[in-house]
């Protein structure tokens, strides 16, 4: 294999994300690029997908004939979502196990582009801090502004970072109510471009709505950012789930954009880290120690 | 080769991108800036990013006074560029030390200037007087600066009141650098314009004209069209030829890193004197004479539980943090009632509290704090309270009196009109026993008869002015109270503190040695290492700040232990007690 633009070794093993696999129209070559390489996919329709490195001979739109692929990636069809990977990828993807509950709606809220690096938009998503001024009267709304304690730690055993005891005060907590509320969160770390966020859900107070980001780096500074909701609700339309989600991340967005530099610096001194800030330390740290380089400035040494 | 020194003054704005409110992203050399104009007419040029998570500040808000980040509301004030409020830590005062990198600013010809190191001041430029100039529209252009100066030389205008015309001679005054003078003359017209290039990044540039005269109105207008047009064509070839020139490579500003203390995590502040709940002042009413009555109500949620005795601190708007004690009974926990009584000699607590604060308004405050436990386990109890001391024993009597134990509530007091919460103190009913107008002696001669008769297992709580206290307590003693049976709670710590000594602390549990030097109490010394420790009056006298000695002598100084307490040694007040001995070992 001719080498890759990625020199971080650590990232080219994970597995990437590259669509959500009810949005390919099947049996067709679809492009996109993952890691600076151009890269190409089809589904069969049956919910299995192929995925190689871009070749003049299958173009985007082709007609897709399994039998003339050689040279494949690894590939995996995984919450929605396929996968490839231009390293050795681990067997098994994190585990998410609410996925397989049946009462569960799950889709893709989104895929959207984003100017940033994936480190930096999954600090954004482990942050409560910004709901009352990006998302105001959504998901917070002055002057409740305060981020309460929280415990963050380093799974060891799983290799993820996790935050709990999150809270943080919502202006229409639930469905039910017009009164704000505490809203409990929690915050699953499990790959250095993915994350998971828990959320008592509106419908059933024992039970959480689970909405994740799965990041495609496109290089180390622009993303595709496909966003996975697996949650209880059967009142609402696809549409009007969908379009919260996205409400949401288009107010993150212009934010991300302006963020400078634009890859996650890790000398502890880059930033100044609050209190509040706890679980993005932790992510810090944590892809510090795995040595990823791409998409951050690692800290000098 | 752009000439990049850091000490040039460089235009870096007109003074009309700055209209009101408003935040302008400008570039120098790599490097951006947020610049805004504060209510107050100041110039703020910062760097474009927010200290917290690098945000544009050129996104931020300009509310007249401060600049807030987008991101997490973070403020920045104008001129210091010191961030004055962080939201997610509504308790917490920001460090003093983050505070955004400032550059230097002056507005000259309409425009303004800044450098990174400057040197010396904006230069005269001969010809431009002060508020006769006209500047022009500025035009970016994708070429070098220096490229820039030389097209700008070859540049053809007709001078103000010939611009219809198209013969002008147009004469090179000077260049240098960074700008380059014209004159063009037609027919007795004459007009002076001079382009200051400003190095955007390496291969990007401003031009930025000024006119030596701009007339008002319609022929302003057409003035700035006339140059408009004509700097757009030299802009088009200029971007041209960049194009086919190499590029050169953008140039890296170097962003400072933060200071090390900033750097870390802060700890949890769990101690300190942290103001964690927001409340506002449901009603406002005069409890007595001089003694305003407050009913704080919780912004959101509930309140936290209290026992009786406990105070909590009031963060005041006027900055100032003072103690008072919860006088609810029981159960009334929708709000918390204190009373403030206006001092005399207000430092400005009690004043701000009795003038300042109104029925609506919010005020933080701290959980409440119990340092003044009341047992349920006495034959028989008495209060004695002395003027505003009745808060706190007003919530222990009616503590009691809900479980029908038995109590007697003795309250000194000036007159009728002094005598705080009348209809609280109604419900005690047969035990409340108000004396009033009572002298110093004949206060003594009362406690007496209070207090004569002491069986085991009765207790006494004492609040009120400090000289009725010891009065009480010495009484109390020589009538043969023991010491565990007396408890009491000073207002303040009126003993003149003797802070003059110097001794070494180990804190036994942290493995840390500190030296405590004249003039700074323990507190303070182990607060700057780095090692919290909570605390509320900050004057010994209400126990919050209380430590185990392991090894050591004391030398107590608050009001706060009583003397079997001192005297056993293995109690501190960190606020003000210090050390006879040489060293102090500390359980902490
Ligand atoms: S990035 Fe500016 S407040 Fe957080
Ligand atoms: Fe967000």
């Amino acid at each position: 294999m001719t080498p890759t633009k990625c020199q971080d070794q650590v990232v080219l093993d994970l597995w990437h994300p590259l669509a959500a696999l009810a949005e390919v129209p099947a049996g067709f070559v679809q492009e996109t690029v993952l890691l600076e390489e151009r890269v190409s996919y089809a589904t069969d329709g049956g919910g299995n997908a192929a995925v190689w490195l871009s070749r003049p001979d299958l173009v985007a739109g082709c007609p897709f004939e399994p039998g003339a692929l050689t040279r494949a990636l690894p590939a995996k069809v995984a919450y929605g979502y396929i996968w490839t990977s231009l390293g050795t990828p681990p067997t098994e993807l994190f585990f998410i196990p609410e996925y397989a509950e049946p009462d569960r709606r799950r889709l893709n809220a989104a895929t959207v582009g984003v100017n940033v690096s994936a480190p930096r938009a999954i600090e954004n998503f482990l942050d409560m801090g910004h709901f009352p001024y990006v998302h105001t009267d959504i998901l917070g709304a002055e002057p409740h502004t305060e981020v309460k304690e929280y415990d963050v730690e380093l799974s060891v055993e799983r290799d993820e970072i996790v935050a709990t005891r999150c809270r943080f005060f919502q202006p229409k907590a639930s469905t039910a109510s017009t009164e704000g509320a505490d809203v409990e969160y929690i915050y699953r770390v499990p790959h250095p471009y993915c994350s998971i966020l828990y959320k008592s859900s509106p419908v059933d107070e024992t039970r959480l709505d689970v909405i994740a980001v799965f990041l495609q780096p496109m290089d180390q500074e622009h993303i595709r950012a496909h966003m996975m909701l697996c949650v209880l609700d059967d009142e609402n339309e696809d549409k009007v789930i969908k379009r919260f989600q996205q409400t949401i991340f288009g107010q993150d967005k212009p934010i991300l954009e302006n963020q400078f530099p634009k890859r996650l610096p890790l000398d502890p001194r880059a930033e100044t880290p609050i209190r509040a800030d706890k679980s993005a330390i932790a992510y810090r740290r944590w892809l510090s120690q795995k040595g990823v380089t791409y998409g951050v400035i690692p800290a000098a040494t | 080769m752009l000439d990049t020194a850091k000490t040039r003054w460089h235009p870096i704005a007109a003074s009309y991108d700055l209209p009101f409110r408003h935040v302008f992203h400008a570039q120098l050399l790599g490097r951006e800036f947020a610049v805004w104009r504060a209510d107050d007419g100041y110039v703020n040029i910062w760097e474009n990013r927010c200290l917290h998570r690098g945000v544009r500040l050129s996104i931020g808000i300009n509310d007249g006074r401060e600049l807030k980040c987008q991101y997490h509301g973070w403020r920045y004030s104008n001129r210091t560029a010191g961030c004055t409020y962080i939201p997610a830590h509504p308790a917490d005062a920001p460090a003093r030390t983050i505070t955004n990198r400032t550059f230097a600013g002056v507005e000259r010809y309409g425009l303004v200037w800044s450098a990174e190191e400057p040197h010396g001041r904006v230069p005269d430029v001969a010809g431009l007087r002060e508020g006769e100039q006209l500047a022009l529209r500025g035009i970016p252009l994708n070429a070098p600066a220096d490229a820039v100066v030389s097209a700008l030389t070859g540049y053809r205008f007709q001078p103000n009141g010939r611009l219809q015309g198209n013969t002008a001679n147009v004469s090179l005054e000077g260049s240098d650098t960074f700008s380059v003078a014209l004159r063009a003359y037609e027919e007795g017209a004459e007009t002076l314009v001079v382009f200051f290039v400003q190095p955007v990044d390496s291969s990007r540039s401003v031009i930025r004209g000024v006119l030596d005269a701009g007339p008002q109105g319609a022929e302003r207008l057409a003035i700035l069209r006339h140059h408009n047009e004509r700097l757009s064509k030299l802009r088009e070839i200029a971007e041209r030829e960049a194009q086919a020139a190499p590029q050169p490579a953008p140039l890296e500003p170097v962003i400072e890193r933060v200071s090390p203390e900033l750097a870390e995590m802060p700890e949890m502040t769990a101690h300190g004197r942290k103001a964690t709940i927001r409340v506002t002042v449901a009603r406002k009413w005069l409890a007595a004479d001089g003694i305003a009555a407050f009913e704080l109500r919780p912004v959101q949620g509930l309140l936290p539980t209290f026992q009786p005795g406990a105070h909590i601190d009031v963060h005041m708007p006027n900055g100032l943090v003072r103690q008072y004690s919860i006088t609810n009974g029981p159960g009334e926990s929708d709000s918390y009632v204190i009373g403030v009584k206006l001092e005399r000699d207000s430092m400005g607590g009690s004043l701000c509290m009795h003038e300042t604060v109104r029925e609506g308004d919010l005020l933080a405050i701290s959980e409440p704090r119990n340092n003044f436990p009341l047992r349920r386990d006495a034959v028989r109890t008495i209060f004695v309270a002395g003027g505003i001391g009745v808060t706190p024993l007003l919530a222990m009597a009616q503590a009691l009196k809900n479980q029908n134990l038995d109590y007697e509530f003795h309250y000194f007091a000036q007159n009728q009109e002094q005598l705080a919460f009348p209809e609280k103190t109604a419900l005690l009913g047969e035990a409340l026993k108000p004396h009033l107008g009572f002298l110093p002696e004949t206060t003594a001669a009362k406690l007496k008869e209070i207090l004569s008769g002491y069986r085991p297992d009765m207790h006494v709580y004492l609040c009120g002015p400090g000289p009725m206290l010891e009065a009480a307590r010495r009484i109390a003693a020589d009538l043969g109270w023991p010491e565990t049976a007396v408890h009491f709670e000073y207002f303040k710590n009126t003993n003149t503190i003797d802070d003059s000594s110097s001794f070494e602390v180990a804190l036994a549990r942290s493995c840390v040695t500190l030296q405590v030097t004249a003039g700074k109490t323990i507190l303070e010394t182990m607060r700057e290492a780095g090692i919290d420790m909570p605390s509320s009056c900050e004057q010994g006298a209400c126990g919050t700040c209380l430590a185990t000695v392991i090894e050591g002598e004391p030398d107590h100084q608050d009001v706060y232990l009583n003397d079997a307490e001192r005297k056993s040694g293995t109690k501190i007040m960190t606020c003000v007690s210090r050390a006879r001995s040489a060293r102090l070992v500390l359980d902490l």
